[in-house]
């Protein structure tokens, strides 16, 4: 199932509706970074809630997300890793390192309107 | 479930080797050839472990497990299957996973076991990740003839 991506304001929010294949996980990865140019974004918020499961493959394709999309000249940040996904993804030591990550939504508007000096 | 594993003369074992329980209630098999399987599988061990009554954290760490093993299996055999077994012994009951496969095994088991050993890149075997998620864990493999990996979770 493909991620609806958003236009709000300066940002993309990309809201992640069910549990998605590595094909999937490679195509919003894609779009994003596509989209970030097509609407000249300065931020993207990924909101990864409904995920229960966050495995090496989608941690990598995130990580690869955000450096891309930094190199388009944008900010990313991740949001809504829930509790127990945190703990799997620390037991099989994977990290996100570089990539902005925030609380919820709200918080990761907060965390963009912070880096990108923008005004909602 | 194969012959290789009955079969195959000269086995690595490390932590143990898994044996059937006793009481065998409910099982599940996952074919896995190719990476859309592995949602697949995780899937199909989050139901399974629901039926065994584990909480939503719980359900989270299996379906965790079962990806990277399935994942494994993508990565380094092409293809091979996911055994999902509600098990029971002495009074407790909880779900076994067997990951299989017949792909070029593993050279080096206590290097594959060994902490960071190629999940550096975030791709690789994660086995000893997969080991911390569970609460018991095995690995069988023979160079040339495929990889066996059981991993059980106990409902507490």
């Amino acid at each position: 199932m493909e991620v609806p991506i958003l236009k709000q304001g300066a940002y993309l929010i990309a809201s992640v509706q069910s549990a998605l294949a590595d094909a999937e996980m490679i195509q919003l990865r894609d779009a994003l970074v596509d989209k970030v140019g097509k609407f000249r974004s300065r931020g993207v918020i990924v909101d990864v809630t409904v995920l229960d499961v966050v495995d090496s493959f989608a941690t990598r394709t995130l990580r690869d997300l955000a450096h891309m999309i930094r190199l388009r000249g944008a900010e990313t940040v991740i949001v809504g890793i829930q509790p127990e996904v945190a703990f799997a993804m620390v037991q099989l030591g994977l990290t996100l390192e570089g990539v902005g990550t925030a609380l919820d939504l709200e918080e990761g508007l907060a965390f963009l309107n912070q880096k990108t000096q923008s005004v909602e | 479930m194969t012959n290789h594993r009955e079969s195959a003369p000269r086995r690595e074992s490390l932590h143990g080797v898994w044996r059937p329980g006793p009481v065998v209630r409910a099982e599940d098999i996952v074919p896995i050839e190719s990476e859309a399987d592995i949602v697949t599988a995780r899937q199909r061990g989050r139901t399974l472990g629901a039926e065994v009554g584990f909480r939503a954290g719980e359900l989270a760490l299996i379906a965790t497990a079962i990806s990277e093993l399935a994942r494994n299996i993508v990565l380094y055999a092409g293809r091979g299957e996911i055994l999902l077994t509600k098990i029971s012994e002495g009074g407790r009951i909880g779900l076994l996973i067997a990951a299989s496969d017949q792909g070029p095994g593993i050279s080096d088991l206590t290097q594959a076991m060994r902490d960071g050993f190629s999940t550096s890149g975030g791709l690789g075997l994660g086995l000893p990740g997969v080991k911390r998620l569970m609460d018991e864990f095995g690995v069988v493999s023979s160079p040339g003839r495929g990889t066996t990996v059981t991993a059980k979770k106990w409902k507490r």
